[in-house]
Parts: C-alpha cells; sequence; structure tokens
C-alpha cells in the first residue's frame, strides 16, 4: 500500500526552522530511507509564487499567490510504502514529533489508490 | 484510542522496529533465536501495556529496554546450567541502562546486517532462509507469511522453530562475513529477496498470477539492505530489477485477472515512480563500478524495456547483447532462451529458432515450459503454424500457473485456423 504524507504549512520561530530542526528531520528521513519505506518526497516552492484555478460551472477563475489561509497550504509531500494505515500514520507521528514545542503544524494522511482495472 | 486501534498501532510498531531490537539482543544474548523470544515477550508486555498508557513517544526503545530486561531474568534463571549464560547476563547487567543500547545509533547497521546474513545463511534450507528473512527482517508475523505462500500457519512456524534450531545446533555465528567469503554470503542473501519477489511476481502457486504484498516485501528487504551496504553493486542492481519489474505489476494483469506478456502490456498503466527509482538504483550500480554481476545485467536488460515507449522502440539489439554477458557471469540454459527471444527479434526468427533448436537437443530444459512457449512464438512468426500450437500445447501442460496455462491455452486456439 502506499501513502501521501501532506504537509501543511504551521507556524513556528519567526526565523524558521532551527538547525536542530532540520538535522532531526534529516535523520527522520534517513530512518525512512532506511526502513525501505519513503519513495519519494520534495518540498513545495513558496505558495506566493503559485496560482489557484477554480472552475465555477464554466467559468473559470486565476488567483495568484500568496493566500490567506496558511495552514491549508501543502509544503511538501512525502509517499511512503508501509503495509497498513497504522504503519504510515506512525511514520507521520514522528515526522510531527521532531518539530519539537515550537510549532504547530498539521499534516494529512491519504491512501493512493491503486491503478484502476482499465484506463483508456 | 481504542483497544483495537491501539492493537494494529502496536502491530505497525513492531513492523517497524522489532528487526532493529531483534538485531540488536541477538548480539547481547548471542542468540538469534532467544533474541526473538525475547522481543516477542517485550512485544506482548507492549500489548498489555500501551492500551493502558498509551503508545510511548519512542516505542523502539521501550520494547529494547523491556527485552533486555527480561532478558537479564531469563539468563539468570539459566545460568547455572550453563556458564555462557552466566556472562552474558553479566555483561548485560552492567550494560542495561546505557542509553545507547536503547537508541539505535550508528552500531545498529552492523547489528542488522549481523541478522541478515544469519537468517540467509547457508546452512538453511531456502525455505528456511526466506521464512526467517520475513519473520526477522520483514517484521511479518509468522501468520501473514503462511497467507502469502498460501501454506497452512503451522508449517510456517514449524519452519522457524527449526530453522532457528539448526542456527543453534550449528552454531552459526553472528557475524558479518569478511574477505572471500562476503561475496558468497551475499550471494545467499539476495537469492532470498529475489526468492520472496519473484513468488509475488509470478507466484508458482494458486490460481492469481500475481501477488503485490509480497513484491511490496521483497522491494522494502531490498531497499534496508541497500542502506546497510550501500557500496556494493549487486545489491542497487537487484533493487533496480525488482523496482523495475514492480513497475509492470498493474499492467501484467488483465481485467479478468488474466496473465499480460511485457510486449503486449499497456504501458501506460506502468508505475513511472518505480520506473525512476529503479533507473536511479541502476545509475548507483553502474557508478560503482567494477564487473556487471547478474543482477546488474538483468536490471540494464529490464530498464532496456523500460525506458522503451513502445513494444516496437525496444533496442532488442542491446538485450540481445546483456542476456550474451549475462550468460557470461551466470550461465544458464534460462538465460539462452532469453537471448534466443531478442535475437529473434533483433534480427529475425529464424536465428531465434536456431538456439532454441541447440538448446532443445539439452535435456535440462525438458519441463521448461517457456522453452516450449517461445519456440511456439518463433514457429508462429515464421508461418509454421502446427509445430507452433504444438508448442504452446506442450507449455500449456507444463505450468502449474492457472493464469498462465489460459494463455498459453488462448494462444494455441490463435493458431487452430478457421
Amino acid at each position: 500500500m502506499r501513502f501521501m504524507l501532506m504537509l501543511k504549512e504551521g507556524t513556528g520561530p519567526a526565523d524558521g526552522p532551527s538547525q536542530e530542526l532540520m538535522t532531526e528531520m534529516g535523520k527522520l528521513m534517513e530512518d525512512m530511507t532506511k526502513a525501505g519505506v519513503l519513495l519519494d518526497t520534495a518540498g513545495l516552492a513558496s505558495v506566493d509564487d503559485g496560482a489557484r484555478l477554480h472552475w465555477d460551472h464554466g467559468k473559470l477563475n486565476v488567483l495568484d499567490g500568496p493566500f490567506a489561509e496558511a495552514k491549508e497550504v501543502v509544503g511538501g509531500y512525502a509517499i511512503i510504502q508501509a503495509k497498513s494505515k497504522e504503519e504510515a500514520l506512525e511514520w507521520a507521528k514522528r515526522f510531527m514529533r521532531v518539530h519539537g514545542e515550537d510549532w504547530e503544524i498539521t499534516s494529512e494522511v491519504r491512501q493512493i489508490e491503486e491503478p484502476p482495472e482499465e484506463w483508456v | 484510542m481504542t483497544v483495537s486501534e491501539t492493537q494494529r498501532t502496536i502491530d505497525a510498531v513492531w513492523r517497524i522496529e522489532s528487526p532493529k531490537v531483534i538485531a540488536r539482543l541477538a548480539r547481547l544474548v548471542r542468540d538469534v533465536g532467544l533474541a526473538e523470544e525475547l522481543a516477542q515477550d517485550a512485544f506482548v508486555a507492549a500489548l498489555e501495556q500501551w492500551p493502558e498508557s498509551g503508545v510511548p513517544v519512542n516505542p523502539g526503545a521501550w520494547l529494547m529496554s523491556t527485552a533486555k530486561h527480561r532478558a537479564i531474568d531469563v539468563l539468570r534463571r539459566n545460568e547455572r546450567r550453563d556458564r555462557k549464560y552466566a556472562e552474558v547476563a553479566r555483561d548485560l547487567d552492567t550494560s542495561a541502562d546505557d542509553p545507547s543500547e536503547l537508541d539505535f545509533d550508528d552500531e545498529i547497521g552492523d547489528d542488522m546486517l549481523r541478522l541478515v546474513f544469519t537468517a540467509c545463511h547457508p546452512v538453511l534450507s531456502r525455505e528456511a532462509r526466506v521464512a526467517l528473512t520475513l519473520r526477522l527482517l520483514g517484521g511479518l508475523t509468522t501468520a501473514e507469511i503462511a497467507r502469502a505462500y498460501l501454506v497452512p500457519e503451522a508449517t510456517v512456524a514449524q519452519r522457524i522453530v527449526r530453522a532457528k534450531r539448526t542456527i543453534a545446533r550449528k552454531q552459526v555465528p553472528y557475524e558479518i562475513p569478511q574477505g572471500p567469503e562476503l561475496a558468497t554470503r551475499l550471494t545467499s542473501v539476495l537469492e532470498v529477496i529475489y526468492l520472496i519477489f519473484n513468488e509475488g511476481y509470478a507466484a508458482t502457486a494458486g490460481d492469481d498470477w500475481v501477488r503485490p504484498d509480497l513484491c511490496e516485501d521483497a522491494l522494502r528487504l531490498g531497499r534496508v539492505l541497500a542502506g546497510l551496504m550501500p557500496k556494493e553493486s549487486e545489491v542497487h542492481g537487484l533493487i533496480a530489477l525488482m523496482e523495475i519489474q514492480a513497475s509492470r505489476l498493474a499492467a501484467r494483469v488483465g481485467p479478468e485477472g488474466e496473465a499480460v506478456l511485457l510486449l503486449d502490456q499497456d504501458r501506460r498503466r506502468w508505475d513511472h515512480l518505480l520506473i525512476r527509482r529503479g533507473l536511479v538504483a541502476l545509475d548507483r550500480a553502474e557508478r560503482l563500478g567494477g564487473q556487471a554481476g547478474p543482477y546488474v545485467l538483468q536490471a540494464s536488460i529490464a530498464a532496456c524495456h523500460a525506458r522503451a515507449r513502445t513494444a516496437e522502440e525496444t533496442d532488442w539489439t542491446r538485450i540481445a547483447a546483456l542476456y550474451w554477458a549475462l550468460g557470461q557471469v551466470a550461465p544458464s540454459p534460462i538465460v539462452e532462451v532469453n537471448r534466443a527471444v531478442a535475437l529473434g527479434k533483433a534480427v529475425g526468427p529464424a536465428v531465434g529458432l536456431e538456439l532454441i533448436d541447440q538448446l532443445r537437443s539439452a535435456a535440462v530444459l525438458d519441463g521448461y515450459h517457456p522453452l516450449h512457449s517461445v519456440r511456439g512464438d518463433l514457429l508462429a512468426q515464421l508461418g509454421r503454424d502446427a509445430e507452433a500450437r504444438q508448442e504452446f500445447e506442450t507449455a500449456a501442460g507444463l505450468t502449474d500457473n492457472e493464469s498462465e496455462r489460459a494463455l498459453l491455452r488462448r494462444r494455441a486456439a490463435e493458431l487452430a485456423g478457421p
């Protein structure tokens, strides 16, 4: 089974992630790689340079960033192979914990659907 | 959290942490079988305590520390019987609260390697190596292994018990082989992982053509091994091979569950994330240099297919050359059958058939059904339909896989004429 961990942008110290957080995060990513779990991961560039598209019954609206609700903005993702949803959750919990006391962040764990039997 | 949720979380923690816990314990107590039992006891303790206390922040360290204290008890009880145990218990006592032994530091890699080489030790039968590897390194339960191999749980349990006993009886040292021994022992490790993968990729038993879970287990084990032995090109070669082959899992099965062969697959259904990972692993293997081993060569062949956007774009000349090289480092009539296929595509069916007919005189391939299906295919291309049909029928009679048999029967029927 594959899962996508979507990492939302959070609120933390004004000067951004500490060196310690970066080191711990690096270590966790290494652990996940060595456990054969992490398939792919990337951070997304600032939402300020992104755009949002909205389709409303035939009317297209394109809105350039930045946007108001930072909490809903996906800042990065990780695709992992896990044996169960609980295992995916366990890795996600570890990701959250490395942020320590200084951060408030949200992440979402979603199973990636297996490809359908037939598609054109 | 409800009890069953906690239980599932503990299962997940077990899968993640048990290989490390067992690997470390086995070094401390100098006995893989005992280490596994101690880890299992710690797991049972977790099942009793965590639903009440909650899952600890560092569950691996909790399991390790619980298992270690239990180890001291067990060894003390045994020390009158055996002086070895007394010694081990004393060492353990002094290090019981040494945080470095609870925190999985750099040395855990060496412990894991020791466990890998023990589980795949040549004194064990292939079946025992497979079961032990999935159990100790893959973190699978006996029930999960039994389900994957379609055998009763008791059979797997028995296999594991016997394997642990053999390791103890033959006094297999808990160590990483050194010098020239390393290469042959690594071959056994790679073979075990690839056996697991292949049972998932082309099931030898049962009605299903593929069992993706086993492929995932093998991939995971392979990736773990690559982390432990990053300088071994064959390890990366094996991963490249498995990732690329696994990329075709969805495309290998048709809507009715039937087998779809490589050249007939809808390539849009290939998994490009796995292909990319496979090509990266192959690149890593090639950068390490040295003579390309069998896994690197097989991965290179798989990569030729992965790079071709359509079956027609396949570089058969390169594939034929790679099979030739593979035949040099790992001579096998099976490799020659595949070389005949590639030659048939690169040069023409008559050339492929010539090689196949040379192989046919070698009796070793008598029961090897691909020889017959390949010969059937080449004959069909040459318009010799009646002979081709006969070969497909023979091949169908030789395979144990239902789905593959149906495919071969279908091909025979297509040649039946109006």
